[in-house]
């Protein structure tokens, strides 16, 4: 598998850290980077909590949260399920409220119990092979990426810094050079800033839409996502004109 | 003779061929729960609540009851903890959309289901395709069936052959465990033959 991902496919773009591969299609499972030297077979892939399916892979990095992950192939199979029996039209319905309201920081704890019951319910009773194995992309993320549920649940944390609820931009004042970027690329013009003025973000006005985290110039790397802490209060008015440069100049 | 003799908690019982082993529980007076099954009916295996243990040639699986055949030499069990806690979880997924329905309520009261355990759901039909099957199988006049599949599937009476039928039949209506079937009828009928609604 190591040599699927990254010999044959060329690995993780820009430098990012592997951390799962789906495998199977949507009722598979993600293996995490221990697993990777696996064989892909049949047998090895099943006992690892995925499957070989249609074979396909999806190689996922580090900004990839999996608790979102098994929320959108569960959301998938909420169509693909035909609705004849309840342990897959019901269950998946239910688990697929849960994991969203997870994503979203409204998970309460019990609520991985809640999805482990459903899940067996589903594996065991359903009528057919897809509600047999609707239920993967859940206990596959569940067995290898728990942590990640308890974060969302306990600490309102997502891990990968990607559910937008959860998250928030933050421009680092220490980082901030003030060349507008990111204020002239914000769709909802929530960032307030001008020339040598360190630039904030209005967190009421944010829409998450991360446009600040991707323009800001890499050299500077002043936006940050951060998550599970409350967002640092702006910097005094006073404190905002940069100096630094003038200072050298003198 | 070809009774199939075979074991239901404990019990010898004896089956005739083409029987399944909910047929036979029934007969033999042993309970198991049902919400898609009517004897009038093709079995249908969609809500899951009939499943039993079976153990055969030492080894045990879970299947529903009332599609399963009887099979010499079986032992069925009607209850362990893994059929308690699916039968739970059913039910409890079915309060979410029927938390009234008086099967459902007694079915809770033996399983411990707590109700509100999930999210409601603002819609009545637990899917056990009584009212379609009824009507396609021993009424013979396909009024109604279902559309849309998973999560978006639902029943639907087919105005043009509801119109002309229902009116005079209406057997299917008692078979409905919850009271979603009369309300799709009114509504449909409001909706799409009026007339016939006055006139009657
Ligand atoms: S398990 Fe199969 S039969 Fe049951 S609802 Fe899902 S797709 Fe339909
Ligand atoms: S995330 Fe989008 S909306 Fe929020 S400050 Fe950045 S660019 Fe503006
Ligand atoms: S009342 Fe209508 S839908 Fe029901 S069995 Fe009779 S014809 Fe079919
Ligand atoms: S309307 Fe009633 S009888 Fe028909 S499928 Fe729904 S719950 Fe069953
Ligand atoms: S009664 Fe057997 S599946 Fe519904």
């Amino acid at each position: 598998m190591r040599d699927i991902i990254f010999t044959i496919g060329g690995g993780i773009p820009n430098g990012k850290k592997f951390k799962a591969v789906q495998t199977g299609g949507p009722s598979g499972g993600c293996i995490p980077e221990d697993k990777l030297d696996l064989p892909v077979g049949f047998d090895e892939l099943t006992r690892a909590g995925s499957m070989m399916g249609s074979g396909g892979m999806i190689a996922m990095d580090e900004d990839t949260c999996m608790v979102d992950v098994a929320r959108y192939f569960i959301s998938f199979l909420t169509d693909e399920s035909c609705g004849k029996c309840v342990p897959c039209r019901e269950g998946l319905r239910q688990m697929h409220r849960i994991l969203t309201n997870i994503t979203k920081g409204q998970g309460k704890q019990g609520d991985i119990e809640l999805l482990e019951e459903l899940a067996e319910t589903a594996v065991e009773a359903s009528l057919c092979a897809l509600g047999k194995s609707a239920p993967n992309p859940f206990l596959s993320t569940l067995k290898y990426f728990r942590e990640e549920y308890e974060a969302h649940i306990t600490e309102k944390r997502c891990p990968a810094l990607s559910c937008k609820e959860l998250i928030s931009f933050y421009i680092d004042p220490e980082k901030c050079k003030a060349c507008g970027t990111c204020r002239k690329a914000c769709p909802a013009s929530a960032i307030n800033g001008d020339k040598k003025i360190i630039h904030i973000i209005d967190q009421d006005k944010c829409t998450k839409c991360g446009t600040c985290f991707e323009v800001c110039p890499t050299k500077f790397g002043a936006v940050t996502k951060l998550s599970g802490v409350p967002v640092p209060a702006p910097i005094p008015e006073d404190q905002r004109t940069i100096k630094k440069k003038s200072k050298e100049n003198e | 003779m070809n009774d199939i003799e075979f074991e239901i908690d404990g019990k010898k019982v004896t089956a005739s061929k083409g029987m399944t082993v909910l047929e036979t529980a029934q007969k033999e007076g042993i309970y198991i729960p049902t919400l898609c099954h009517h004897e009038k009916l093709e079995p249908f295996g969609a809500c899951r609540v009939c499943i039993v243990e079976v153990e055969s040639r030492g080894a045990t699986k879970l299947v529903v009851s009332c599609v399963y055949p009887a099979e010499k030499n079986i032992i069925v069990r009607t209850r362990s903890p893994k059929v308690d806690r699916i039968r739970k979880t059913i039910i409890e997924l079915l309060m979410a959309h029927a938390p009234d329905a008086p099967q459902l309520l007694e079915m809770a009261a033996v399983y411990g289901a707590v109700p509100n355990r999930y999210e409601k759901d603002p819609s009545f039909c637990i899917h056990c395709g009584l009212c379609v099957r009824y009507c396609a199988e021993v009424a013979k006049k396909h009024a109604l069936g279902f559309v849309d599949r998973g999560v978006h599937k639902e029943i639907s009476f087919i105005p043009e052959i509801a119109a002309k039928e229902c009116h005079a039949c209406k057997e299917c209506f008692p078979l409905c465990p919850t009271s979603y079937l009369q309300a799709v009828f009114v509504l449909t009928e409001a909706l799409s033959f009026p007339d016939s609604a006055v006139k009657k």
